[in-house]
C-alpha cells in the first residue's frame, strides 16, 4: 500500500504529460462563440455612402452569411477574393457589416476591390459586433431560417473553411 | 495567416489611446468606482493577458463604454456581467464562475491543503509509533575494534 | 564563418553531454576512478564549447550579420549597442543557448567546487546534468538552431520589440534562468541519491548551497520581471498572474519549501523522500515552465502563433526528465526512510507546516494557470482564469504560513514548547497590533485587509528580531557577551533572519498597495494636477527624435506645499519600424513611495492625458525581494558550506595512516 502512494506523482506527471500532448494539437487562438444557437441580436444599421442599410428582420426567414469587415483589415483583403464568390457557391445571400470604420474609407475599399455583399450595415460604434460576441476582423457567421446563429469563423475564409465548414452546414440549414 | 489577422489586431490596439480615458468617467463616483470594480474582472480579449480597466485597446474602451452605459440604466454588477457573457462567454470574466466544470478549480488546492495535512499528521503518528530508531548498544568486541579503527585514523 | 563555429561547438557539446551521461554513471557503478573523474573534464569542456556558441552568436549580433536568421528576426543596424547585445537572448533560439550556457557553467561549477564530494556521488550528479544538457542540445540543434543562415541575406533586420529595449528587462532572463537552471543541480543531486540508493545529513550539507544559489537568482529574477512590467507597461500593474509570470513563481514556491525541508534533513535525518521528491518537482516546474512559454499551449486568445513541432520536442524530454525520475522514486524511495522522530509541535513540525502551505500554493498557482487546458482538452466551456482567482485562492493559503514564521525558529528540534515560544512572541505580537491601530486611526481611507496585512508584516518582522535577541541573549546578558555572540552566530543564522525579514518588507509593500491614489485627467500645457499633496504641472510637450523612434516628451514640474520636488519627462514613443507606440513612464522614489506619471496621447489640439499615480512602499515589493535574495546570500556564504576543506584533510590523514 505504502508502494503505491510513491507512484503517486508518477501517475499525476503522466496525466499531465497526456493533457500537454492534447493540447498541442488544439488551436488556443480561437474563441468559440458564446452565440451559437442563440438568435441572432436585431439591428437597424445605415447603409454605407448612399446605399441602403441593414436590418435584421430584413432576412429573417432565409439562411443568411454575415461578414463583419473592415476597410482598414489587412486580413480582410485576403478573404476578398473568396467572398466575391461565395454567395454565388453557396447559394444564400451575403451581407456585410463595416465594423469601426468611415462610411468613406469603406466606400473605397469595396470600388477598389469589388462589393461581394447583398446588403452593407455601418456599425460605427461597433456596438452590433459586440453584441454578436465580434472580438476582431474578419469574422463571418451563419443565420438560419429561424434567425439562429449556428457558425462562427474567425479570421479569413479559405476554400477548405467554405468547403468543409460552411457548405455542408449551409446545405443541411437550407434543405430543412 | 493567423500572424497576420493578429498582427492587425494587435496594430489596432498599440495605435489607439488609452485605458479609462477621462472623458469615459462617469459623473457619479459610487457608479464610477462599480464600474472600475467590474471592468477589472472583464479580460481584454484582444491583448495578452489584461483586464479591460488596464489595456488600451479599442475593443476594450468600447466595452468600458458599454459597461457604463449598463450600469447607468441600472443593471446590478451580475446583470453587467452576465451582459457580456452571454456575448463572449465565461472567457471574459477573469474570476470563473463557481459552477460544476470548475469545482476542481475552485476547491482543489484545499483539497490538497486537507490531503496534505492528513498525510502529515499519518506521517507523524506513524513514526512516532514505529520501533525504537536508536541504534542497539555495541557489544565489547565491536567497541574494541571501534577504538583500533579510531587510533589508525589519527583524527 | 564564425557562425559555423558555433553551431560546430553545440554539436561537440552534445556528444560530449552524451559522453558524460554514460561514462561517469558506468564508473560510479563500477567504483572505477578514473571513468568517474572524466565527468569533470567533459563537464568543464562542454562549458568551454558553449561559451564559444554564445560568442559566435554575440559576434553576430554585435556585428549586425543579417545573413543569420535569427539576427534576421530580432535585430536591426540603429539599434544601440547594448540591446543588440541583450538581443542575443530576447528571443527563443538565443534564450535556449544562454539556458544551455548556465546548464553548463552548473556542471562545470560542480566539477570545479564539488572536489569535496565523494567521487561516486560527483560522478553521477554530472552524469544527471549531462542527460539533461543532451536534451537540451538536440533541441536546439534540431529545433531552434540559431545559426541557421538566410541566403540571400536581407539587408536590414525587422528590428525586436521596442518594450524588450530596456535594461530591466535585458538583465532579468540570466538571473531567472540562474535560477530554473540552478535548481537542475539539486534535481541532478536528487536523482543521484535515488540511483545510489542513499540520502544522509551529508547529502543535505552538499545540496544546500547550489539550491541556495538557484534560490537567490530566481527571487532577484522575477522581482526584477515584476519591477520591470511595473514602470514598462505603464498601469502601475506588478503582478498579473500571468502564465509566464506563474512559470517562474511556481518552482520559487516549491523551491522555497525544498530549502527549508533539506535543513531538517541534514539536521534530523527525517523527511528525506519528501525532500528527494521535491528536488524533483522543483526542476520539473521549470521545465513545464519552459513548456507552457514555448510550445503554445498556453496563449491568452490572440497571442503569436507558436510552433507546435517545438512543443512536441520539449513534452519528449520532460516525459523522460521528469517521467524517469518520478519512477526511480517510486521504486527506491520506500527504502530510503529517515530515523528521525518529531513531535508535531517542534522546529521540524513546522518546517512540515511551512512545505504543506508553499506546496499547496504552489498546487493552486498550478491549477489556476493549468485549468483552461484541462477544461478544453475533456471538451468544457472555454474559461479563463485571472488576478481575482490567485490574489483570492493564494491569499487565503499563504496566509497562515505567515502568522506560523516567526514561531518555527522559536521551537525546538523533536520537541518544541509552543507556550515558551509564544511568551516571547509578545512582543512581536504587540508590534503588530500598534501598527495596526496606527494605521487604522491615522491612515484614510480605512481599509481593513491592508490594516490587517501590515500589521502581519510587523508580526513577522519583530518575529524575526525576537529570535535572533535570543540567540544573543539581548538584554538578558552583558552587552559585550551579546556582541561576541552576534559575532560568533554562523552567518546562516543571519541569513535566515534577514530573508525573513525581506518577507516582512515585501508583506508591507504589497499591503500598501490598497493606500494608492491616482488621477488620470485631460490638461493642456500650464495646467496641474493634485495627488497626495504633491502638484503636478505640465509645462510643455515638445517632441523629440530617439535612434530608432519618435517622440512627445511632457516636462512635468512636481512641487509640494509650494517647493520644488523635482521635474519629470514622461514620453509617449512610436518606433516606426514595428509601427508601434508605447509609454516611456518616469517614476520619481523616495524608497517609502513612488510618484509615477505617463504621458498618454494626446488629441493634436494641444491637450495630453496625463496619468499620475501615488503609490505608497511599492518599492517595498522589490526591496523586500532583494533584502530576501541578500539573506540567501549570507546564508550561502556560510564557512560550513565548505566541507571539502574538513573532507580533505581527513582523506589526507587516512592516507598517511594507510601508507604505514
Amino acid at each position: 500500500m505504502r508502494r503505491l502512494i510513491y507512484l503517486l506523482p508518477a501517475a499525476a506527471f503522466t496525466a499531465l504529460a497526456i493533457y500537454f500532448f492534447v493540447s498541442l494539437s488544439r488551436d488556443p487562438s480561437v474563441l468559440p462563440s458564446a452565440m451559437i444557437d442563440q438568435p441572432a441580436p436585431s439591428f437597424t444599421l445605415a447603409g454605407v455612402g448612399d446605399q441602403p442599410g441593414l436590418a435584421r428582420n430584413e432576412f429573417a426567414g432565409q439562411v443568411v452569411l454575415i461578414n463583419f469587415f473592415a476597410s482598414w483589415c489587412v486580413p480582410c483583403r485576403v478573404e476578398h477574393p473568396l467572398l466575391m464568390n461565395v454567395s454565388r457557391e453557396l447559394g444564400v445571400p451575403l451581407y456585410g457589416i463595416d465594423y469601426k470604420d468611415k462610411p468613406e474609407d469603406a466606400g473605397k475599399f469595396l470600388s477598389e476591390l469589388g462589393n461581394p455583399y447583398g446588403r452593407i450595415g455601418a456599425d460605427r460604434d461597433g456596438r452590433v459586433g459586440i453584441d454578436f460576441g465580434v472580438y476582431g476582423v474578419p469574422e463571418t457567421y451563419v443565420i438560419d431560417k429561424a434567425g439562429r446563429i449556428r457558425l462562427r469563423h474567425v479570421g479569413p475564409l479559405t476554400p477548405a473553411d467554405v468547403a468543409k465548414e460552411l457548405a455542408p452546414l449551409v446545405k443541411a440549414l437550407k434543405g430543412s | 495567416m493567423k500572424a497576420i489577422v493578429l498582427a492587425a489586431m494587435l496594430g489596432l490596439a498599440a495605435a489607439s489611446a488609452l485605458a479609462v480615458e477621462p472623458g469615459e468617467r462617469l459623473a457619479d463616483p459610487a457608479l464610477e468606482a462599480r464600474a472600475r470594480a467590474l471592468s477589472a474582472e472583464l479580460r481584454c480579449l484582444v491583448c495578452q493577458n489584461q483586464s479591460i480597466d488596464d489595456s488600451s485597446a479599442d475593443l476594450a474602451h468600447d466595452l468600458r463604454v458599454l459597461l457604463r452605459q449598463r450600469l447607468t440604466a441600472g443593471d446590478t454588477d451580475a446583470q453587467v456581467l452576465q451582459f457580456m457573457v452571454r456575448r463572449y462567454g465565461d472567457f471574459i470574466l477573469l474570476k470563473p464562475p463557481v459552477q460544476p466544470d470548475t469545482y476542481l478549480l475552485w476547491f482543489g488546492p484545499f483539497a490538497v491543503l486537507a490531503l496534505g495535512a492528513a498525510g502529515a499528521a499519518i506521517y507523524l503518528r506513524r513514526s512516532r509509533r514505529g520501533p525504537d530508531r536508536a541504534p542497539a548498544p555495541l557489544s565489547a568486541e565491536e567497541r574494541r575494534k571501534l577504538d583500533k579503527l579510531l587510533a589508525e585514523d589519527g583524527a | 564563418m564564425i557562425a559555423e563555429l558555433g553551431h560546430f561547438a553545440l554539436a561537440l557539446a552534445l556528444v560530449l553531454a552524451i559522453v558524460q551521461s554514460v561514462v561517469p554513471l558506468y564508473g560510479a557503478s563500477r567504483g572505477e576512478p578514473g571513468l568517474m573523474a572524466l565527468g569533470g573534464s567533459t563537464a568543464i569542456g562542454q562549458f568551454a564549447l558553449v561559451v564559444l556558441a554564445f560568442a559566435a552568436l554575440a559576434h553576430a549580433y554585435v556585428t549586425s550579420d543579417f545573413s543569420l536568421a535569427t539576427v534576421a528576426e530580432n535585430s536591426q543596424s540603429t539599434k544601440p549597442l547594448l540591446y543588440k547585445i541583450t538581443g542575443v537572448w530576447s528571443n527563443h533560439e538565443g534564450s535556449m543557448l544562454l539556458w544551455v550556457l548556465i546548464l553548463t557553467l552548473f556542471g562545470a561549477a560542480v566539477a570545479w567546487f564539488g572536489t569535496g564530494l565523494p567521487p561516486d556521488l560527483r560522478a553521477r550528479v554530472l552524469a544527471v546534468q549531462g542527460m539533461i544538457g543532451a536534451g537540451f542540445f538536440a533541441f536546439i540543434l534540431f529545433t531552434s538552431n540559431p545559426f541557421l543562415r538566410l541566403s540571400p541575406a536581407p539587408p536590414d533586420g525587422s528590428g525586436m520589440n521596442p518594450l524588450l529595449q530596456d535594461l530591466g528587462l535585458a538583465i532579468h532572463p540570466p538571473f531567472l534562468y540562474l535560477g530554473y537552471v540552478g535548481f537542475s543541480v539539486s534535481f541532478s543531486f536528487a536523482v543521484a541519491a535515488l540511483i545510489e540508493g542513499r540520502v544522509d545529513a551529508a547529502w543535505a550539507r552538499w545540496v544546500r548551497p547550489w539550491t541556495l544559489a538557484a534560490w537567490c537568482a530566481l527571487t532577484v529574477g522575477i522581482a526584477l520581471g515584476s519591477w520591470w512590467a511595473y514602470y514598462t507597461l505603464g498601469w502601475g500593474g506588478w503582478w498579473y498572474w500571468d502564465p509566464v509570470e506563474n512559470a517562474s513563481f511556481m518552482p520559487w514556491l516549491v523551491g522555497t519549501a525544498l530549502l527549508h525541508s533539506a535543513i531538517v534533513v541534514e539536521r534530523r535525518d527525517a523527511l528525506k523522500t519528501w525532500t528527494i521528491l521535491l528536488a524533483i518537482v522543483t526542476f520539473a516546474l521549470s521545465l513545464i515552465g519552459t513548456f507552457l512559454v514555448r510550445s503554445g499551449v498556453l496563449t491568452s486568445v490572440h497571442a503569436f502563433a507558436q510552433d507546435p513541432s517545438r512543443g512536441a520536442f520539449i513534452l519528449l524530454l520532460l516525459v523522460i526528465a521528469i517521467g524517469g525520475p518520478l519512477i526511480l522514486y517510486a521504486a527506491r524511495a520506500p527504502s530510503l526512510q529517515g530515523g528521525g522522530i518529531f513531535a508535531p509541535i517542534s522546529r521540524e513540525g513546522a518546517l512540515v507546516l511551512n512545505n504543506l502551505l508553499l506546496t499547496t500554493a504552489a498546487a493552486t498557482v498550478v491549477f489556476g494557470t493549468l485549468y483552461p487546458i484541462f477544461l478544453d482538452v475533456v471538451g468544457g466551456d472555454k474559461i479563463s482564469i485571472g488576478p481575482p482567482y490567485f490574489s483570492l485562492v493564494f491569499g487565503i493559503l499563504i496566509s497562515p504560513l505567515l502568522i506560523a514564521m516567526p514561531f518555527g525558529p522559536l521551537l525546538g528540534w523533536k520537541r518544541g514548547d509552543l507556550l515558551a515560544a509564544s511568551q516571547r512572541l509578545i512582543v512581536a505580537l504587540g508590534a503588530a497590533i500598534a501598527v495596526a491601530l496606527a494605521v487604522l486611526l491615522f491612515v484614510r481611507p480605512a481599509a481593513v485587509l491592508a490594516t490587517l496585512g501590515l500589521g502581519l508584516a510587523a508580526w513577522i518582522a519583530v518575529g524575526s528580531l525576537v529570535e535572533w535577541s535570543e540567540r544573543v541573549q539581548l538584554f538578558r546578558i552583558r552587552f559585550g557577551d551579546t556582541l561576541a555572540r552576534a559575532r560568533h552566530l554562523p552567518r546562516a543564522a543571519y541569513g535566515m533572519t534577514i530573508a525573513h525579514l525581506g518577507v516582512a518588507v515585501t508583506v508591507a509593500g504589497i499591503a500598501a498597495s490598497a493606500w494608492a491614489s491616482e488621477r488620470i485627467e485631460r490638461v493642456h500645457a500650464g495646467d496641474s494636477i493634485s495627488i497626495a499633496g504633491y502638484d503636478l504641472r505640465l509645462d510643455k510637450v515638445e517632441p523629440v527624435e530617439g535612434p530608432n523612434y519618435t517622440a512627445q516628451r511632457g516636462t512635468v514640474t512636481v512641487t509640494r506645499g509650494g517647493a520644488l520636488v523635482t521635474v519629470m519627462h514622461p514620453e509617449s514613443r512610436f518606433f516606426p519600424v514595428q509601427q508601434m507606440s508605447t509609454t516611456f513612464t518616469t517614476i520619481r522614489t523616495d524608497l517609502l513611495s513612488d510618484l509615477y506619471v505617463v504621458l498618454a496621447d494626446g488629441d493634436g489640439q494641444g491637450a495630453w492625458t496625463l496619468r499620475v499615480y501615488e503609490k505608497p512602499l511599492v518599492p517595498w515589493i522589490w526591496l523586500g525581494c532583494g533584502v530576501m535574495a541578500l539573506g540567501g546570500l549570507f546564508s550561502l556564504s556560510d564557512r560550513r558550506w565548505r566541507v571539502g576543506a574538513a573532507v580533505r584533510r581527513a582523506r589526507a590523514a587516512a592516507g598517511a595512516a594507510a601508507d604505514d
